[in-house]
């Protein structure tokens, strides 16, 4: 679970998810934050990696996907630490990559019945809609919330993110290199709730940086070569 | 007017400075974060080359009379300086950067140490 100033959040987000399930294994990245998110975490009983400072989205999530590698989990869930994803959806999400159908199970928004909740800003919106567009045309199958970070990942999936991941935004990008790396990936319906306090780090001017490089690494990254299946990574 | 041969040559250089970039991203030697000012860069000096009246007019706005090309060095100047200055600004965070991970590991291995000792 990355986590960046969330201390108001991280600590309902943890205990929920062991209320969940007590056997799971919760570890909170706490990217830098100048805030208590550390310390909030640890009392909650979450296992934390402290960044030494902020690295950004991408860094922190992969620094939970190489602790997973490395202590050779077989499944990993990704959540975010603002408590917008659900932790009783987590079986959702879970399904697809328990069941062996999937090396990645992406939760989202749109998937499901239309208007179930979700809102955000006009530009926002738009923004998702393109990309989503965007990132179905290359990969061949529709995708609907390409930004969503509540994913769940068998070890394959695991040992890619922890080996390569993207940097800002990285959730757009991991989709198309798990396309391209010829893992098998599924979306499934879920719904997120609203921020429940602090603040997004996405604000409006942001997006639109965030939008030209995002697509300038799509478009770049379609013309690498070193796209080998990776089998033998284990 | 802008001699054709210099807007010939504009755009070939500013096109091989966008196709250098743009290998660059993809062979993963350049980040993508990196390469935006300079694919701006390249692609305003390619419009620029290319568009010779409107390199004129510009050069009218800002009074360079007898010899419009002119106008591609001052751009193109205009946008080395911001690159050189971005840079300084991400030199000086990986700096402060890099002085928090020695003093981390210091501290880490200090740790380390003390419990080597203690058992």
């Amino acid at each position: 679970m990355p986590a960046y100033n969330e201390a108001a959040n991280v600590g309902r987000v943890v205990d929920e998810l062991r209320a969940f399930d007590p056997s799971i294994d919760v570890v909170v990245v706490d990217d830098g934050s100048p805030d208590d998110t550390a310390t909030v975490a640890r009392a909650h009983g979450a296992r934390v990696l402290r960044l030494p400072f902020n690295l950004g989205i991408g860094g922190a999530v992969q620094t939970g996907f190489r602790f997973a590698y490395e202590h050779d989990y077989d499944v990993a869930v990704r959540v975010d630490g603002d408590g917008q994803h659900d932790p009783a959806q987590l079986d959702v999400v879970l399904a697809p990559v328990l069941a062996g159908e999937a090396d990645i199970a992406v939760g989202s928004r749109f998937a499901g019945a239309p208007g179930d909740g979700y809102r955000s800003s006009r530009s926002r919106r738009i923004g998702i809609r393109l990309l989503a567009w965007v990132v179905s045309r290359i990969v061949g199958r529709r995708v609907t919330d390409t930004t969503s970070g509540f994913q769940a990942l068998n070890r394959k999936g695991i040992a890619l993110f922890a080996q390569d991941y993207p940097h800002d935004y990285p959730e757009v990008e991991a989709t198309v290199m798990t396309y391209r790396h010829r893992l098998r990936a599924v979306e499934v319906p879920v719904s997120m709730r609203e921020r429940s306090g602090g603040r997004s780090s996405i604000t409006a001017l942001r997006s639109v940086y965030y939008m030209t490089k995002v697509l300038l690494a799509i478009f770049v990254g379609l013309f690498r070569r070193d796209v080998v299946p990776e089998e033998a990574s284990q | 007017m802008t001699p054709l041969a210099v807007s010939i040559a504009g755009v070939v250089a500013s096109l091989a400075l966008l196709v250098v970039v743009l290998e660059l991203i993809r062979s993963r030697r350049l980040r993508e974060r990196y390469a935006l000012l300079w694919l701006a860069t390249g692609v305003v000096l390619t419009v620029l080359s290319a568009w010779r009246d409107g390199l004129n007019t510009i050069a009218g706005w800002v009074g360079i009379r007898s010899y419009p090309p002119a106008v591609l060095f001052a751009v193109g100047i205009v946008f080395i300086l911001a690159v050189l200055l971005h840079y300084s600004t991400v030199i000086s965070r990986l700096s402060d950067q890099n002085v928090l991970l020695a003093q981390r590991l210091a501290l880490l291995e200090s740790e380390l140490e003390e419990e080597r000792l203690s058992s």
